[in-house]
């Protein structure tokens, strides 16, 4: 089985298409070796623009480039671009509709060893309330590969949140993906889990024992309504699990269109609106801010008991 | 070097249409942004009227609250009906009161918030080598960090296509520019940054056009031109008066103020 991250998937899905592509530029804030574009640098230098440590200037640019009818993809740690740059995606990005894909790597407590100032727990949330902007999180290696030529191929502005540490797939065959879309990573019929990103591996260890259905909600915005309503109406109960803040994310996005169009219990499951902090291993975080399997089981015992 | 402007006799006529323009626009909208329009009509003037813009080359405003004067310029230069500027800040109207890219032809940009437009301006020239990208600033906006971000990225990347302009009408909102932020040694600070730069008088059309020439013919280098303006310019009242950086205009004073600019 290949374990690799899903920053590797985007740095040889962009390789890929940097060759037929000639209109894909990219921008880089010095972090091209942890966004595994050093080899796009180094093959396509015409399409490659260092913009050093200003991530500001870089979407600037990234917007700029665009209008005059590049596609550009703008790469740095989610906690440095949405973060430090969000004035720039809202007014040069969104409200201009640039074609600009935003990539934030090392999000969530699985950046590990950099500590709370390094995990973004916030940027989905950013994204989430700008028009216009499409936000989307692969859930592995594969799914990453996919989702950066789904950027690449949509007009408008993109979102694509990207994990640092290297994963197992969480699904043996992939399905195609598109805007809006989502995968039903495994069927069920006791509970719906609706995930996003590296995490959903702790869904389908914890869905085994739960008879779950898993939904890979790689469209974090827009949202798959209907694949959500059509499995939630069918299992009445859902946990979500994200590794970002509960406010604001895919739980939020989800708590929104349940409780408008078919409320159900529901468990939010992330970071409970805290900072995250150092470890040698984010294992040992997910652990203890509740992003394992052993929570989303006690969690569905807990929505279980509130039904009765 | 010779001077391609057409005709520039009619310069100071068309700034003076345009500062009236500016003045019907703010006084039907209620209140707006005078004293920036005002200083820099002369240089958009110059640029879009003095024959500088090539077909494709490109103009975006990063002042976006200098969007009356672009508007009446850009009407007079035939991009929309001039009798449509009297929607600006109207609901419904392309004419936002800050430039929308997708609202209005000949909106490069949007803008509004201070300090976006230098980058933007950086990554289209970029893209559109060796058309020349025009990008007005206000000298209060020099405040904003991320300006210094693109002025060091384009002296990197030698974008002798770069265009900066700023008026430095030494206003910002709440008082003089060398009271909220000094900017006195702005020509200093872009030199050392690797920038050829441009001094002079705003408001002479000469200077304004020899300097735009200029700039055509420098190399590997991004240029600057530091237009010292007079907030206000063409109102007596309003010259060189921070107060009149956003305001409404009373009856009495917008007939007094366009009495001035006949």
């Amino acid at each position: 089985m290949i374990i690799k991250s899903t920053r590797d998937g985007f740095g040889e899905a962009l390789l890929k298409l940097g060759k037929t592509r000639k209109d894909i530029f990219v921008v880089d804030a010095d972090l091209k070796e942890s966004l595994r574009i050093s080899e796009f640098a180094q093959k396509y230098p015409d399409q490659f623009i260092e913009c050093g440590v200003a991530e500001q200037n870089m979407i600037g640019v990234a917007a700029g480039l665009a209008l005059t009818g590049k596609t550009v993809f703008a790469t740095s740690f989610a906690c440095f671009s949405p973060v430090i740059s969000w004035n720039q995606i809202r007014i040069a990005v969104c409200y201009s509709k640039a074609n600009v894909k935003i990539v934030g790597s090392h999000a969530g407590l699985a950046t590990g060893m950099d500590g709370a100032s390094h995990q973004s727990l916030e940027d989905i949330a950013l994204m989430q309330v700008l028009p216009n902007m499409v936000i989307l999180v692969p859930a592995d290696y594969e799914q990453a590969k996919q989702l950066t030529k789904l950027a690449a191929e949509h007009v408008g502005p993109v979102y694509l949140r990207l994990a640092r540490p290297e994963t197992e797939a969480v699904s043996g065959k992939r399905l195609a993906v598109r805007v809006g879309g989502s995968e039903i990573l495994r069927k069920g019929n006791k509970i719906t889990i609706i995930g996003c990103g590296i995490v959903l591996g702790e869904a389908m260890k914890a869905a085994e024992k739960l008879d779950a259905e898993v939904i890979n909600c790689y469209s974090v915005k827009p949202l798959d309504e209907k694949t959500i309503l059509e499995s939630v109406k069918k299992t009445g109960r859902v946990i979500t699990i994200e590794d970002h803040n509960v406010i604001g994310g895919l739980g939020s996005a989800v708590a929104e269109l349940l409780g408008q169009k078919y409320p159900v219990p529901l468990k939010i499951l992330g970071i409970k609106d805290k900072f995250g902090e150092s470890a040698r291993d984010y294992k040992e975080l997910w652990h203890k801010y509740g992003l394992d399997s052993d929570t989303i089981i006690d969690a569905a015992e807990e929505v279980d008991q509130e039904i009765r | 070097m010779t001077i391609t402007y057409m005709d520039s006799n009619d310069l100071p006529q068309i700034s003076k249409k345009v500062r009236r323009q500016i003045l019907e626009m703010i006084y039907q909208a209620g209140s707006g942004h005078l004293a920036g329009s005002l200083s820099s009509t002369d240089l958009l003037v110059s640029l879009y009227f003095g024959g500088i813009l090539n077909k494709n080359d490109k103009f975006v405003l990063s002042c976006g609250h200098y969007a009356p004067a672009l508007y009446a310029v850009l009407a007079n230069a035939g991009k929309f009906p001039e009798k449509e500027l009297k929607t600006f800040g109207q609901l419904g109207t392309r004419l936002q009161t800050h430039p929308h890219n997708l609202s209005l032809p000949g909106i490069e940009t949007s803008s509004g918030p201070l300090g976006l437009g230098l980058a933007q301006a950086a990554g289209m020239a970029m893209g559109i080598k060796p058309n020349r990208i025009y990008c007005l600033m206000s000298d209060g906006e020099q405040d904003e960090g991320g300006v210094w971000e693109t002025v060091m990225f384009a002296a990197k990347y030698k974008l002798d296509n770069l265009v900066a302009i700023i008026d430095k009408n030494g206003i910002q909102i709440d008082g003089k520019t060398s009271e909220i932020m000094p900017t006195e040694d702005l020509a200093a600070k872009y030199i050392s940054f690797g920038w050829e730069v441009f001094e002079i008088d705003g408001h002479v059309f000469g200077q304004v056009l020899n300097a735009l020439e200029f700039a055509k013919t420098v190399k590997d280098k991004p240029v600057v031109i530091i237009a010292r303006t007079i907030a206000g310019k063409g109102v007596s009242f309003m010259e060189g008066k921070w107060e009149w950086h956003y305001a409404s205009l009373s009856k009495e004073l917008f007939n007094k103020a366009l009495k001035e600019l006949r």
